[in-house]
C-alpha cells in the first residue's frame, strides 16, 4: 500500500549555530498529519531550538522547512501562526492579570466596526472550542488564580483559537500532576482525531511510549534516529538518547542516620490567600538521611519550603538547624547556617537569567574572600571556580561566560545544583530537583543527592514524582492538606498505601 | 562568506542597530528639511562645518557634550540596576545649586576648594536621587513618579536659593558668581588680563580655544564613565546592583539587601547627574539663575543613555553625538533660516528606532533572507 500523503511538516537539513556553537546540526524531522511525534534528547540536545526555528523565533543558519509540501520561510511567529503552527512553550507566556478569554484572544481580538471588543462573542467561541477538545477552562478566571495545568490548557486553546494544525508542546508534562497528565493524554487524542499533528517534547520515556506514534531522537544537536514507538522499549530509547546504558534504579548503600539537623515543631504557614496551608507540621531530618516528602501538588509543599527557606513568614511554630532557631529569619541568615536550597522555581529564585554562568555560581558568595578583595571581584578565582564546577557537574556547553538564559532548562538546573552542593551544607533542600531533566541528568542529580547523604548531610527532598521519592528517600513523609499524615520507611513503602495516604486516607 | 558576516553584523550586533538608527535619524531629518523646502545636504554641511571647522567650535561641542555624557551615565547606571531615573534633571539642578552655594560661600585655596565643591555637589545630588530610592524601597513608590516630582521640587528650590539675600545678585534673576578659587575654566583670569590677551593675540589656536569656556569637565566626565564601567563590571557592589536589577527575587533570595542597593544605586545615579550640574556651574556659567522651565540636560540624558545602549563607553560617544548635533544644529537657523528644531526631530527618530530594534531586525531579515536561494547552504 503506497502512502501518497504529504507530510504535514518536513524540516530538512536544519542547522542552527549560536556563534561557533552548533545547537542543531543538519537535523531532519518529518511529521505526518494526525500524528503525535515525540522529540527526545538530553538537556541541551537542541529540541527547543529546533522548535523555536519552526515557530519563527530563530532563523536557521541553513536548511528548509516544508509545510504540506510547500517550502516556507518562517521569519517570525506571525508567519508561523498564519501557517497554522502553534507552540506552547516550556515556560508559559500568559498575561497574569488578564482573564482566560483575554489571553486567548490577545492579538486576534474580535471587534465591531467601532473597534469595540466583542468579548461575549469570543467567549462563546472559546467555550465551544474547549468543549470540542475536552479542554475545560473557565473563560472568566484570571490567569494568576488558576493552576499551572489550567494555564497550560489556556496556552493550547490559544494556539487552537489561532487555527493551529501543528501544535508544538515543549515539555508539557513537566509541570503537571499525574492526574493532569492523564487528562492531557485525552486532549492529545482528541486533537489527533481531528487530524492535527502534535510535536511532543518530553524527558519522561513512559509518556513517550504512551502518547506518541513516532519518536525522533537527537543527541548533541545531531539526528540519531526516528522510530516507531511501538517497536522499542523505554530502555532502548534511553540508551539511544544518552549514548550509553542508563540506570533507572540507583544503587545506594544503607543510610546511616545521625543526630537530627532540621527540627520543625508545629509549623503553621498561610498561603497567598491567607488560608492555612501548612498546619502544625512537625518533622525531623537527620544527618546522613534523605527524607522525602510525598504528596499531591497543592497540599502545602511550596508554602512549607518557602517558610523554612525564609521566603515566607511562619505564623506560629518554629524550626531550627542544629539547635539554632531560624524561624522567620532572612534567607541570608538561613543560608549562613549552612542550608542549601534547590528551589522549585529555578528562573525566579535560583538564577539571575541575564547573568553569565560564572556570575550565577557566586550569587551568595561573591563577597567572600575567595572571590573578592576590597570590593573588587577576583575574576581569575571566579573563573577557575566556575570552570571547575562546569566540568564536575557536566554543564553543557562548558562556556562559563554564556548567559543562564541561553542554557537549556536542564543545564540551568545543573548550574543551581552545582552551586548549592558546593556550599557544603548541613541541610540540602531539594524541591522538584529533576523537573525537566533528561534521564541521564536525573541519574546524575539522584547520585548527587545520595552522595550528599553519604557525606553525612541531611537531605530534604520534596517531589511530586512518587517514583523519585520512593527510589531516593530513606524515609517518606506524606503530606496532605498541610499535615504530615504519616512517615514510612522507604524500603517497606508500598505504592498503593502511599497513594492512599496522599489522598487523605489514614493508615 | 563575507556577505554572511555582514548580514550577521547587521542582524545580531547592537552597535549596528545603533548605527542604522542614527543613519535613519539623519535620513528622516533630511527628508523633513527637504519637504520644508531646504536642501538637506546644505543643511548637514552647515551643521558639520558648524561643529568642526574651527577650534572654538570643537571646543564648544565638547563643552556642550560634557553634561550630556554625565546625565547619560546617570540614567544608564540606574537603568543597568533596574531603575528608571527620570530625575536626572532635578539632580542636575541640585548639583548646580549646591556647587554655586559652596563655590560662593566657602573660603579655601583652589586645590582644596575645587574638590570640596565637587564633593558637596555630588553628595547633595546623590541624596536627592537616594530619596527616590528610599521612597521606592520603603513605600513602593515607583521611581518614575517620585523623580518627576523631585524634579519640580528641585527647580523651585533653586529659584528660592537664587533669591537668598547676599547670594542673589542685586537687580537680577541670577545668583552671584562663584569665587575664582572654585572656577575650573581654563586660565579664566589670565585670559582676560592684559598680559594674557597680548599673548593670545600672537597664538591663534590657543586664542580660539580659550575664547570658549573650555574646562576640565570633559576629563572628569570621561573618568566617570571609566569609573561606572569599573563599578558595574569589576566590583562586588556592581555585581549586587546588577543582580538586583536583573532579578530582584533571586537577589533577595541570595541574601542581597535589595532595598539598600536600590538606594545606593539611586545615590550614584543622582550624583552623576549632579556632577554634570556642578561642572557646568564651575566651568561655564559660574552662577545659577532663576529657572522658568527645566533646562533639559537631565531629560536629554535619557536619550543619550538609550543611544549609548546604557553602556559606560557607549554613553561617551552618544553624548558627543548629541552635544555636537545640539551645538551644530543651532547654526542652520542663522545660515539658511532652517529651524534648529530639526535636530530634536532627528534625535527623536534615532531614539524611536533604537527603542524598537525589532523594526530594523525584522525588516532586515526580510530583505536579506528573501534573496537566499532555496537549499543554498549558508555557512
Ligand atoms: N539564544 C541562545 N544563544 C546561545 N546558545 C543557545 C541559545 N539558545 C540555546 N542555546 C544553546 O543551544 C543548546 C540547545 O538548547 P535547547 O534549549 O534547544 O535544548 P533542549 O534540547 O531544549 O534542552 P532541555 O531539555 O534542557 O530543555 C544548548 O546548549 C543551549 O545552551
Ligand atoms: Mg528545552
Amino acid at each position: 500500500m503506497e502512502n501518497k500523503k504529504m507530510p504535514a511538516l518536513e524540516m530538512r537539513n536544519i542547522t542552527k549555530k549560536f556563534g561557533d556553537f552548533v545547537a542543531n546540526d543538519n537535523l531532519n524531522l518529518i511529521v505526518q498529519k494526525g500524528e503525535v511525534h515525540a522529540l527526545l534528547g538530553e538537556n541541551g540536545a537542541g529540541k527547543t531550538t529546533l522548535m523555536n526555528i519552526l515557530y519563527g523565533l530563530y532563523t536557521p543558519t541553513s536548511g528548509d522547512i516544508f509545510l504540506n509540501g510547500v517550502r516556507t520561510n518562517i521569519l517570525n511567529p506571525k508567519i508561523a501562526i498564519e501557517n497554522k503552527i502553534g507552540m506552547v512553550h516550556q515556560h508559559f507566556m500568559l498575561v497574569k492579570n488578564f482573564t482566560v478569554t483575554e489571553n486567548i484572544i490577545l492579538g486576534k481580538e474580535k471587534k465591531n466596526k467601532l473597534g469595540k471588543l466583542l468579548l461575549r462573542k469570543s467567549k462563546k467561541d472559546i467555550v465551544a472550542l474547549s468543549k470540542k477538545y475536552g479542554l475545560l477552562v473557565n473563560p472568566d478566571d484570571k490567569i494568576e488564580d488558576i493552576t499551572v495545568g489550567m494555564q497550560q490548557r489556556v496556552e493550547i486553546l490559544k494556539a487552537l483559537y489561532r487555527g493551529a494544525d501543528i501544535l508544538i508542546l515543549d515539555e508539557p508534562t513537566a509541570v503537571l500532576t499525574p492526574q493532569e497528565i492523564k487528562e492531557l493524554g485525552i486532549i492529545v487524542k482528541n486533537l489527533t482525531a481531528e487530524k492535527k499533528s502534535i510535536i511532543f517534547i518530553s524527558h519522561k520515556l513512559k509518556e513517550i511510549t504512551q502518547f506518541a506514534d513516532r519518536c525522533t531522537i537527537i543527541r548533541r544537536g545531531k539526528l540519531i534516529d526516528t522510530l516507531n514507538v511501538t517497536d522499542v522499549t523505554e530502555h532502548e530509547l534511553a540508551s539511544k538518547m544518552v549514548g550509553r546504558e542508563v540506570n533507572f534504579k540507583i544503587e545506594k548503600k544503607k543510610a546511616n542516620p545521625q543526630k537530627p539537623i532540621l527540627k520543625i515543631e508545629n509549623l503553621v504557614v498561610k498561603n497567598n490567600m491567607g488560608l492555612v496551608a501548612v498546619n502544625k507540621l512537625s518533622l525531623e531530618v537527620k544527618a546522613g538521611e534523605i527524607l522525602g516528602i510525598a504528596g499531591i501538588d497543592g497540599n502545602g509543599q511550596s508554602e512549607f519550603v518557602e517558610a523554612i527557606t525564609g521566603l515566607r513568614k511562619a505564623e506560629s511554630g518554629k524550626f531550627s538547624i542544629s539547635e539554632v532557631d531560624l524561624t522567620n529569619k532572612t534567607p541570608r541568615e538561613i543560608f549562613l547556617n549552612k542550608v542549601a536550597h534547590i528551589p522549585e522555581d529555578r528562573q525566579k529564585f535560583g538564577l539571575v537569567m541575564d547573568f553569565s554562568v560564572k556570575e550565577n555560581f557566586i550569587l551568595q558568595t561573591h563577597s567572600y574572600a575567595e572571590f573578592s578583595d576590597k570590593g573588587f571581584l577576583k575574576n581569575k578565582n571566579v573563573e577557575d571556580f566556575a570552570n571547575k564546577l562546569v566540568a564536575k557537574f557536566d554543564v553543557r556547553p562548558t562556556n562559563i561566560n554564556k548567559k543562564a538564559r541561553d542554557l537549556s532548562g536542564g543545564n540551568q538546573q545543573k548550574v543551581i545544583i552545582a552551586r548549592e552542593v558546593t556550599h557544603d551544607p548541613q541541610l540540602l533542600i531539594a524541591v522538584q530537583p529533576t523537573r525537566g531533566l533528561d534521564v541521564g541528568a536525573i541519574e546524575f542529580v539522584h547520585k548527587s543527592l545520595i552522595k550528599q547523604r553519604d557525606e553525612g548531610k541531611a537531605v530534604l527532598l520534596v517531589s511530586l514524582e512518587l517514583d523519585e521519592v520512593m527510589n531516593i528517600a530513606d524515609r517518606i513523609a506524606v503530606i496532605f492538606e498541610g499535615e504530615i499524615v504519616g512517615i514510612v520507611d522507604a524500603k517497606k513503602a508500598d505504592i498503593n498505601q502511599l497513594g492512599l495516604m496522599m489522598s487523605g486516607g489514614k493508615l | 562568506m563575507k556577505k554572511n558576516k555582514v548580514i550577521k553584523f547587521f542582524t545580531e550586533s547592537n552597535k549596528a542597530f545603533t548605527l542604522i538608527s542614527i543613519l535613519l535619524g539623519f535620513i528622516i531629518g533630511g527628508l523633513i528639511l527637504w519637504f520644508s523646502g531646504f536642501n538637506p545636504f546644505t543643511a548637514y554641511a552647515v551643521i558639520f562645518k558648524g561643529i568642526f571647522s574651527k577650534p572654538s567650535y570643537i571646543s564648544y561641542t565638547i563643552i556642550r557634550s560634557t553634561p550630556l555624557i554625565l546625565t547619560g551615565l546617570s540614567v544608564a547606571f540606574a537603568f543597568r540596576t533596574g531603575l528608571f531615573n527620570i530625575g536626572a534633571e532635578g539632580q542636575y539642578i541640585v548639583g548646580s545649586a549646591a556647587a554655586a552655594l559652596a563655590g560662593y560661600y566657602i573660603q579655601l585655596p583652589a586645590v582644596l576648594l575645587i574638590p570640596l565643591v565637587i564633593l558637596i555637589a555630588i553628595i547633595s545630588s546623590g541624596i536627592w536621587g537616594a530619596i527616590a530610592g528610599l521612597l521606592k524601597s520603603k513605600y513602593g513608590i515607583h521611581e518614575v513618579i517620585s523623580t518627576i516630582m523631585l524634579n519640580w521640587i528641585a527647580l523651585y528650590l533653586q529659584n528660592y536659593i537664587t533669591k537668598i539675600k547676599g547670594f542673589a545678585k542685586p537687580n537680577s534673576e541670577a545668583s552671584k558668581f562663584i569665587q575664582d578659587a572654585a572656577n575650573i575654566t581654563f586660565f579664566d583670569n589670565w585670559k582676560h588680563s592684559d598680559k594674557g590677551m597680548a599673548w593670545l593675540n600672537n597664538h591663534h589656536f590657543a586664542k580660539e580655544i580659550l575664547r570658549t569656556p573650555a574646562n576640565f569637565g570633559i576629563i572628569i566626565a570621561i573618568l566617570c564613565a571609566l569609573l561606572v564601567w569599573i563599578i558595574l563590571n569589576k566590583t562586588t557592589l556592581g555585581y549586587k546592583l546588577r543582580a538586583v536589577g536583573f532579578n530582584k527575587e533571586a537577589a533577595r533570595y541570595a541574601g542581597i539587601n535589595i532595598e539598600k542597593y536600590m538606594i545606593i544605586s539611586m545615590f550614584i545615579s543622582g550624583s552623576l547627574a549632579g556632577l554634570a550640574g556642578a561642572l557646568h556651574v564651575m566651568g561655564v556659567s559660574h552662577n545659577i539663575t532663576n529657572l522658568s522651565a527645566m533646562e533639559g540636560y537631565g531629560f536629554d540624558g535619557i536619550a543619550v543613555a538609550l543611544i549609548g545602549s546604557n553602556a559606560a563607553f557607549g554613553t561617551i560617544w552618544s553624548g558627543f553625538l548629541f552635544g555636537a548635533l545640539k551645538y551644530g544644529g543651532t547654526k542652520i537657523q542663522p545660515f539658511m533660516g532652517a529651524p534648529s528644531e530639526i535636530i530634536s526631530i532627528m534625535i527623536g527618530t534615532i531614539v524611536f528606532f533604537i527603542s524598537m530594534p525589532n523594526i530594523i531586525k525584522i525588516s532586515l531579515n526580510k530583505i536579506l533572507l528573501k534573496n537566499k536561494k532555496r537549499g543554498e547552504d549558508v555557512k
